[in-house]
């Protein structure tokens, strides 16, 4: 990645944000708004909701499928580029002729986005934060914030807690326990480990340390079975995106309460609604797009397949779009 | 300031939620409940809530003792109610293909060099490592969720415990 392959003009705007450029797309913000041009349109979000889902297209690294930052902006991955659209999984602008798509290297696009979020997130706002724990993504520019904006997903390569892998939270560490889950358990489990076995024999409290997420709606990799993720996270309010699905994702609910609206992925038609309470298990299938609201901060436990084959696979119809049939 | 009630759930206290179609079919969700499931299973069944291609995620009613078994791959369990004791063997030979999927039952008492145990509760996530055996007890019935991959002993009974209509 680098610093080169990011467009943007200088100096910035009356309200101090600079404007940026890639391919056919310009991106404007101001005090309460981000407006992006395209050659046959444009559109207008709200500040807030648009930098969030910026946010997790950027730390996700475009997976899995397809991230509409709303119902006409979004980010197609292919895994190696990206595409940025707008319309593109929109059945009205698509038949308006309005929509418009353009490939972009991985490095490229994320350079850029990156970019835009160094410079547009002020230093009160954590987009990924829940909106009672954070200040204000409006007005003026004031400063930025690193360190929100450039966190570290985990990916732990084997289980978070082995000897060199993804380390424990804690509050020395600099997760304290969230607010919504302080009636949550930490005791650890009783790990009794003979000589010789420290790297096979661990355990570790999974619900402490999801308590301990500063982060809502961030998957993390928790364990690894060959390409079976275990990617947990903590939810609350609205999930940022709508994720467009390009493979069967199965959540968990482990705590709490989440409803997910479900949509066609190509149209946005409504399909379903899934009411998911704790010990819930369901399938969201390959050919659907879906938002979460929780209303409560709850645990999910999101759980992918991430073999690289599996996309084209669906696309060619190789594969089925749903899990197993009944 | 509010004074927030986690819910979790348990094999004797669970409420389901389900799917609202709209234009769709329920079925495509493959939707269940874990602590339903394991109130109907027997003890140490192995029955998949979550299918992608090759991989699974089992539910597992934990009572009593468990046979032992062999895993040729990392499996990983997470305790969601009860509390369960894991003891962890390294066999003094091969038990299981490396390249086979699922762990099995490893017949009778397996020799070889205890690795240590693991005494895991509500939250709590153990890994049951690669070509080594483990045994489970659990003195009240509880519930595990296994992640690993379909094997000889993953039952599936998907239109028993789904929502279908």
């Amino acid at each position: 990645m680098t610093e080169a392959s990011v467009v943007s003009s200088e100096p910035p705007n009356q309200h101090g944000y600079r404007p940026f450029t890639l391919g056919g797309f310009r991106f404007e913000r101001d005090e309460h708004f981000v407006h992006v041009q395209w050659p046959t349109g444009r559109h207008v979000a709200a500040a807030e909701p648009f930098l969030k889902a910026l946010m997790r297209d950027v730390a996700w690294n475009f997976f899995y499928g397809t991230v509409n930052f709303d119902s006409v902006i979004g980010t197609l991955n292919h895994y190696g580029d990206v595409d940025l659209f707008a319309g593109r999984f929109n059945e009205e602008y698509r038949k308006a002729e309005l929509d418009h798509s353009e490939n972009f290297p991985h490095d490229e696009i994320k350079a850029t986005f990156q970019a835009m979020l160094d410079d547009w997130v002020n230093e009160d706002f954590d987009p990924f934060a829940a909106p009672m724990e954070t200040g204000s993504a409006y007005g003026e520019k004031s400063g930025s914030n690193a360190p929100a904006v450039t966190r570290t997903r985990v990916t732990a390569k084997r289980m978070v807690g082995l000897p060199n892998d993804e380390p424990l939270r804690s509050d020395e560490s600099g997760y304290p326990v969230n607010r919504a889950f302080a009636d949550v358990d930490q005791t650890e489990p009783k790990v009794e480990v003979n000589e010789g076995y420290e790297n096979d024999v661990s355990a570790f409290n999974f619900f402490a340390y999801l308590s301990r997420s500063d982060v809502t709606w961030n998957p993390s990799v928790v364990s690894v079975c060959r390409e079976s993720l275990l990617c947990p996270t903590t939810e609350e309010f609205i999930l940022p995106i709508i994720h467009g699905n390009d493979r069967v994702e199965w959540f968990v609910q482990l705590s709490d309460e989440i409803i997910w609206e479900v949509e066609d992925r190509e149209t946005g038609k409504p399909r379903a609604k899934v009411v998911m309470k704790a010990g819930d298990c369901a399938a969201m299938p390959a050919d659907i797009r879906h938002q979460g609201y929780s209303p409560k901060r709850s645990m999910l436990l999101v759980w992918e397949n991430n073999s690289a084959d599996l996309p084209g696979q669906i696309a060619r119809g190789e594969a089925p779009t749903v899990p197993v049939t009944f | 300031m509010t004074n927030y009630k986690t819910v979790f759930a348990g094999l004797d206290h669970y409420e389901k939620g389900g799917v609202e179609v709209i234009n769709d079919d329920p079925k495509n969700y493959v939707f269940s409940n874990m602590f339903e499931v394991a109130s109907q299973a027997k003890p140490w069944e192995k029955v998949a809530v979550a299918r992608n291609q090759e991989y699974v995620l089992e539910a597992i009613r934990a009572e009593g003792t468990s046979p032992w078994r062999v895993t040729p791959h990392d499996e990983f369990a997470i305790v969601v109610d009860g509390e369960v004791v894991f003891e962890l063997l390294d066999p003094e030979k091969t038990l299981i293909d490396p390249s086979a999927s699922g762990s099995i039952t490893v017949s009778g008492e397996p020799a070889g060099k205890m690795m240590g145990k693991i005494t895991a509760s509500r939250g709590h996530l153990a890994l049951l490592p690669a070509g080594k055996c483990y045994r489970m007890n659990a003195a009240k019935p509880s519930v595990i969720i296994q992640q690993t991959i379909l094997g000889p002993e993953t039952v599936e009974r998907w239109s028993q415990i789904c929502q279908k209509f």
